[in-house]
């Protein structure tokens, strides 16, 4: 399949077919990309380049290490340096710098137990083995990571477990899509134009695409769920060319060898089984967005870690030259950083969007070097 | 976190979970959140240790076809 999907001869035929189509409308294009999976296939295989004039590609926020906000770094920090506490979380999340510099990986070097896990299940068996300590598990990630958190939670009730406990930092993509086209605040701070979504391919696996049916809408803006193979993004593109052209804001589906209309049903299930929304939750970058992240409901909050080690760091310091919050807006690219490339790398980053695999900085610094310019 | 590559199922195990070949890389995940069932040769989206969904073979097909008919007409069009 992989190499049908990136045939030269085709992606060719498909970059003629969007530019001929593409003609009449105001160029280039401003098309959002949310997904940082996306960016990275864009930037990756030079799909910007390719398109350049024709669509200007706006990167956003869809990182789920980038978007947690420093403090709920320092909320993590303060959670590993408790006495008897084992802080588990996804691999990318420990390199992120808190206030101060310092990272979960930091604390780790100074002997503090920090644990990167690649299942959040691998916690089940550390709190198992360990009953003398407290495992917290600090739970990052968009709707693609969120139903593994349940199940944890719900086999940690069924094994009977009383020292793991969860920190909920899950968070919704449609309604950061919704805020990104709704805030006054972020259109103060500098917004820019976007005619055109690109929807998350593997978030939609999971919630289908409904959810973004409403912002299509009311919103004047397609939505195209896409693929991750080269020709899936240009296919993406030309179908939202063509809603263009016809005046139409729908929510169409390229993906459709992996996302269905209802998603997963399972797991949504589990998700609202464990999970409630939370009022509001700071993004970095995005500020304070309501109803877009979840908490541990009430029938599981035995297993709430801000329940249980009531937290409360210091206000966040940020360092003052990292861009990552326009970044993560769209509204700036990596390039336009003081720091990119120098003090900061994926190796010793200062902001989140260097340390994941997802960010769009890391996604610049691996595929375009440092000395580029930016293309927009 | 997002960046699932398609996994080929190669061994099923009696306890919801299953090996899977990620570009010959060989490891076990969970099955527990697809509602339905699973076979060896099929192809599962991954993330963090767990299935999240099952390719669809025929719309991957036809996803294919759609792309061969799209290089067959503009090669009739002879455009360029």
């Amino acid at each position: 399949m992989k190499t049908e999907l990136r045939d030269p001869d085709l992606i060719r035929t498909l970059l003629r077919r969007i530019e001929r189509e593409a003609k009449e409308l105001p160029l280039p294009l401003h098309i959002m990309e949310f997904c940082g999976g996306h960016t990275h296939a864009i930037v990756k295989h030079g799909i910007d380049s390719l398109l350049e004039g024709v669509v200007r590609f706006v990167h956003g926020p869809g990182c789920p290490v980038c978007v947690i906000p420093t403090t709920r770094i320092d909320l993590a920090l303060e959670l590993a340096r408790m006495p008897g506490v084992t802080l588990c979380t996804y691999g990318d999340m420990i390199r992120v710098p808190g206030s101060r510099g310092k990272s979960l990986r930091d604390l780790r070097a100074e002997g503090y137990d920090v644990r990167a896990l690649y299942s959040c299940l691998d916690a089940l068996r550390i709190a198992e083995e360990n009953p003398g300590r407290e495992v917290v598990f600090f739970a990052i990630g968009f709707e693609t990571t969120t139903p593994q958190t349940a199940v944890l939670i719900k086999r940690a009730r069924q094994w009977g477990l009383t020292n793991l406990s969860v920190v909920s930092n899950h968070v919704i993509t449609p309604a950061a899509i919704q805020h990104i086209l709704n805030a006054p605040e972020l259109r103060s701070i500098g917004a820019v134009r976007i005619d055109a979504f690109i929807g998350p391919g593997h978030v939609s696996a999971v919630i289908g695409t409904e959810p973004y049916r409403y912002f299509a809408e009311d919103f004047m803006k397609p939505v195209v769920i896409s693929g991750f193979e080269p020709a899936d993004i240009l296919q993406s593109v030309l179908m939202i060319v063509r809603q263009l052209r016809e005046g139409r804001a729908q929510v169409e589906n390229q993906y459709l060898r992996a996302v269905r209309e209802e998603g997963n049903p399972k797991a949504q299930e589990l998700v609202a089984e464990v999970f409630e929304l939370r009022k509001e939750f700071e993004w970095r970058g995005l500020g304070v967005v309501p109803y877009s992240s979840l908490r541990i409901n009430r029938a599981y909050e035995a297993y709430d870690a801000e329940k249980r080690f009531p937290v409360k760091p210091p206000p966040p310091r940020e360092h003052p030259a990292c861009i990552c919050g326009r970044v993560i807006r769209g509204v700036a690219l990596p390039t336009d950083c003081k720091l990119f490339g120098n003090p900061c790398t994926p190796s010793h980053p200062i902001g989140s969007c260097m340390v994941s695999s997802e960010g769009v900085c890391s996604a610049y610094f691996r595929y375009r070097g440092v000395t580029s310019s930016s293309s927009g | 976190m997002c960046l699932a590559v398609p996994s080929r199922v190669v061994e099923l195990h009696g306890d919801g979970s299953a090996t899977v070949d990620t570009l010959g890389v060989r490891r076990r995940v969970s099955l527990e959140l697809l509602g339905e069932e699973v076979s060896e040769g099929d192809y599962l989206l991954i993330h963090v240790g767990f299935a999240i969904q099952k390719l669809d073979e025929r719309s991957a097909q036809e996803s294919l076809r759609l792309f061969e008919e799209i290089l067959k007409q503009e090669g009739e069009t002879g455009e360029d």
